[in-house]
C-alpha cells in the first residue's frame, strides 16, 4: 500500500522535475495549484455563461497559439519574428483549400495535418533561408515582416475567377470560407463548434503548454537560452548555432500554424488582413506585456488583452471601439519603458523579493537564540 | 503614375521614355521614403519602426495647412516643423531610453506608430480631401509623366543626400555627430554634449521624415491614416538591402530597388512591382546579410588584406 503511494509520489516528482526548471516561472507548489484551479475554473466556464462568450474565448484561445509560438522563439531563443502571422495564415488558407475540396471528415482530418505540415514547411523553409544564410537580429525582424507582407499584397488581389485551387475561391480581400474542424471517419463526424471548439482548443492548449515547458527545460531548451545570451560563445563550445536555430523557427512555425487551422475553422472565414500589418503588431504586444520568458504570461496576455479588445468594440462609455488600438500600442510602449520584462517576470521578482525580505526578518529574530547556544 | 494609353509595349522611344521616368519616380520616392529612417538607424542605431507615421505627420501638417488657405510651400515648410518638434519629443520621452535595446526600440516604436495613426484616424477622420499634384506633366506618344513626380522629386531627393554628405562630413556638427556615435565616452571627454548630439541627430531624421510627407503631401491622391506603412515597408527594405553606410548605401540600394520595382509595374502592373521589389529585397538579404555597402567595405577590406 505504502509503496504503491510512494511510486506514485515519485512519478509525479519525476514528472515535476521535467516540467520545472530554470527557464520556466511558476516551479512551486503553489503555482500548479493555482494551474489547476484555473483549468478547472475554465473547464467550468461554459456552463456558466453564454453561448456568445465561449465562442469569444475560443478564439482567444486559437490566438493564444501564436503568442506561445512568438514567445518561445523570442523570449527562449531571441529570434524576434514579426511574421508569425505568416505561417498563421498560410496554415488557416491551406485548411480551407483542403477541405473546401474534400468535405467528408476524414478528408477534413486529413487537411488539418496536411494545413500544420504546410505551416511548418514554410518556416523550416524561411528558417533554413535566414539562418543558414546568416541574417540576423534585427534583419531577421525585418524579413519575417517583409514576408508577411508580401503575402499580405500577394492575397488581397486574388479576388478574381482565375485565383481558384480546384472549388476553393481564394477570394482577395473579400476572403476564403472555411471549413469547420470535424473529427470522424467518412461522411459521419463529430462537427467541432461552440462548446466543443472551446474545449478542443483547451486541450490542445494546455497540452501545449506542459509540452513546451518540458521542452524549454530539457538540454534543448538549455541551448536555445545559451544561443539568446551569447550566440558566439556557444558556437565556440561547438554548438551548430543555425541547426538549433532552425528547429526552434521551425516548431515555432508549427505552433503558429495550429492556432491559424483553429482560427480559420472557427470563423469559417479567413482574409488577407491577418498578414497585415496591425495583425502581426499583435502578437508582439501579447507577449511583450505578458513577459516574453514566460509562456503563462503569453497566454495570459493574450486572453485579456484580446478580451479587452472585444469588449472595446462595443464601446464602453465614452470610449468607443477606435480607441482599443490606442490603449493597445499604449501598453505595448508603456510596458518596453517602463516594465521591459513584461508582467509575468516583474511580478515574479517582486515575490521572490518579498519572500526573501520575510526570510531575511525571520532570520534576524533567529539570531539572538543563536548567540545564546 | 505613368497613364499608359496604349496596350501594346514595343520597346519604342516613348516607351523606353516612360520606363526611365517610372524608375525615376520610383528612385525619389524610395530614396525620401527612406532617408529619414536610415539616417536615424545609420548613426543611432535605432530602428523607428514608427517612420511612416512621422511621415504620415509630415503629410498631415502640409494638407491641414494647405487646406486652411496657405500658400503650398509655406504648407509643406509647417509639415517639416511640426513632424520635427513630434520627433524631439518622441526622443525625449520614449527612445532616449532605448539607444542600447535594439529589439526593444523596435517593439516601442511599433506600439508608438498603432497609436499614431489610431489618432490620426480618430481626430482627423478617414481621409484628408487629397491635393492636387503641381506642375502638370508631359506627354510623350501615348504616355504622360507628372514632372512633379518624376523629375522634381528626384531631383529634390538626390540633393537631400548631397546635403547630409556635406553636413556629416564638412561641418563641425557633422564630426561631432560621427564621433558621439562611434565612440560617446571618448567624444564626452573630448567636450562633445552627447546628449545633445542625440537629440539633433534624432530631430534630423523627423525632419526628413516631415520634408518626405510634405513633398509628397500633393502626390499621394487620397491622404489616409494607414498610408504610413506604404512609406514604412519601402524603407525598410532599402535601409536593410542598403547596409551601414547611410549616404551610399539609400543611393545604392533606391537605385537597384528602383530598378526592379519600375520594370516590374511598367511591363506587369505597380502589383508585380511591388511583388518584385519585395522578393529582391528578401534575396538581397540572404545573399548580401550585411547590406550592399557592408559588402563593398568587406570586399575592400580583403583587397587590401592580400597586398
Amino acid at each position: 500500500m505504502s509503496e504503491s503511494v510512494d511510486a506514485e509520489a515519485s512519478v509525479l516528482d519525476r514528472l515535476r522535475g521535467r516540467l520545472e526548471g530554470p527557464n520556466t516561472y511558476g516551479n512551486s507548489l503553489p503555482f500548479w495549484a493555482v494551474f489547476a484551479v484555473v483549468i478547472a475554473g475554465l473547464a467550468l466556464y461554459p456552463q456558466l455563461v453564454g453561448v456568445y462568450t465561449v465562442i469569444q474565448t475560443s478564439r482567444y484561445f486559437a490566438l493564444a497559439f501564436l503568442a506561445l509560438s512568438l514567445s518561445f522563439i523570442w523570449g527562449y531563443a531571441g529570434i524576434l519574428s514579426f511574421g508569425q502571422v505568416a505561417f498563421f495564415g498560410v496554415a488557416a488558407y491551406t485548411f480551407g483549400i483542403i477541405g473546401l475540396n474534400f468535405s467528408s471528415a476524414t478528408e477534413i482530418m486529413a487537411a488539418l495535418v496536411g494545413a500544420i505540415l504546410v505551416g511548418t514547411v514554410a518556416a523550416a523553409i524561411v528558417g533554413y533561408f535566414m539562418f543558414y544564410g546568416g541574417v540576423r537580429d534585427t534583419y531577421v525582424t525585418i524579413m519575417t515582416l517583409v514576408i508577411a507582407l508580401v503575402l499580405n499584397t500577394f492575397m488581397a488581389q486574388t479576388a478574381g475567377s482565375e485565383w481558384a485551387v480546384g472549388v476553393a475561391q481564394l477570394g482577395g480581400f473579400n476572403g476564403m470560407d472555411i471549413p469547420s474542424l470535424t473529427l470522424g471517419i467518412g461522411q459521419s463526424g463529430f462537427v467541432l463548434e461552440r462548446a466543443a471548439l472551446y474545449y478542443a482548443l483547451l486541450a490542445a492548449l494546455v497540452v501545449t503548454y506542459l509540452g513546451l515547458r518540458v521542452l524549454v527545460n530539457s538540454s534543448f531548451g538549455l541551448t536555445m537560452v545559451a544561443i539568446r545570451e551569447d550566440e558566439a560563445r556557444t558556437r565556440t563550445f561547438g554548438y551548430d548555432v543555425p541547426f538549433v536555430k532552425l528547429v526552434v523557427f521551425t516548431i515555432g512555425g508549427a505552433l503558429a500554424a495550429v492556432g491559424g487551422v483553429f482560427y480559420g475553422s472557427w470563423g469559417n472565414y479567413i482574409d488577407p488582413t491577418v498578414f497585415g500589418i496591425a495583425f502581426a503588431a499583435l502578437p508582439v504586444v501579447w507577449v511583450s506585456v505578458g513577459g516574453r520568458e514566460s509562456l503563462v504570461g503569453a497566454l495570459g496576455a493574450t486572453v485579456l488583452i484580446e478580451r479587452m479588445r472585444t469588449e472595446l468594440s462595443s464601446g464602453i462609455g465614452p470610449i468607443g471601439s477606435e480607441w482599443a488600438l490606442v490603449i493597445v500600442g499604449g501598453l505595448l510602449l508603456g510596458v518596453i519603458l517602463f516594465m521591459p520584462a513584461g508582467v509575468v517576470p516583474t511580478a515574479d521578482d517582486l515575490i521572490a523579493r518579498l519572500r526573501d525580505r520575510r526570510t531575511e526578518r525571520g532570520q534576524s529574530t533567529n539570531t539572538p537564540e543563536e548567540a545564546i547556544e | 503614375m505613368i497613364e499608359v494609353a496604349a496596350t501594346p509595349l514595343q520597346l519604342s522611344a516613348p516607351s523606353l521614355g516612360a520606363l526611365l521616368f517610372q524608375f525615376l519616380n520610383s528612385f525619389g520616392f524610395i530614396i525620401l521614403a527612406t532617408v529619414g529612417l536610415a539616417i536615424i538607424f545609420g548613426m543611432m542605431g535605432v530602428i523607428n519602426l514608427a517612420h511612416g507615421e512621422f511621415i504620415l505627420i509630415g503629410v498631415y501638417g502640409t494638407a491641414l495647412t494647405y487646406h486652411a488657405g496657405v500658400p503650398l510651400p509655406l504648407a509643406m515648410v509647417a509639415g517639416v516643423v511640426v513632424t520635427t518638434i513630434f520627433g524631439v519629443i518622441v526622443e525625449r520621452t520614449v527612445v532616449r531610453h532605448l539607444y542600447d535595446r535594439l529589439l526593444d526600440s523596435m517593439v516601442a516604436t511599433w506600439g508608438l506608430a498603432l497609436v499614431i495613426s489610431q489618432l490620426l484616424l480618430i481626430v482627423f477622420g478617414s481621409s484628408l480631401d487629397s491635393i492636387s499634384t503641381p506642375m502638370g506633366s508631359v506627354s510623350y506618344g501615348p504616355f504622360s509623366s507628372s514632372i512633379y513626380r518624376s523629375i522634381f522629386l528626384p531631383i529634390v531627393a538626390v540633393a537631400v543626400l548631397g546635403g547630409l554628405y556635406v553636413l556629416f562630413t564638412r561641418t563641425e556638427f557633422g564630426v561631432k555627430a560621427r564621433a558621439t556615435i562611434k565612440d560617446p565616452e571618448t567624444a564626452r571627454a573630448m567636450g562633445v554634449d552627447t546628449d545633445r548630439m542625440y537629440v539633433s541627430t534624432f530631430a534630423i531624421g523627423s525632419a526628413l521624415a516631415g520634408l518626405t510627407g510634405a513633398l509628397y503631401a500633393p502626390a499621394l491622391g487620397s491622404i489616409t491614416p494607414n498610408r504610413g506603412s506604404t512609406f514604412l515597408v519601402e524603407a525598410f527594405v532599402a535601409v536593410v538591402v542598403g547596409g551601414p553606410s547611410v549616404i551610399i548605401g539609400t543611393l545604392s540600394a533606391s537605385a537597384v530597388l528602383s530598378v526592379f520595382n519600375a520594370t516590374g509595374s511598367f511591363f506587369f502592373g505597380t502589383f508585380i512591382g511591388q511583388m518584385l521589389l519585395l522578393l529582391v529585397a528578401i534575396v538581397a538579404l540572404r545573399l548580401l546579410p550585411d547590406g550592399i555597402t557592408g559588402y563593398v567595405k568587406d570586399w575592400q577590406q580583403r583587397r587590401r588584406a592580400e597586398q
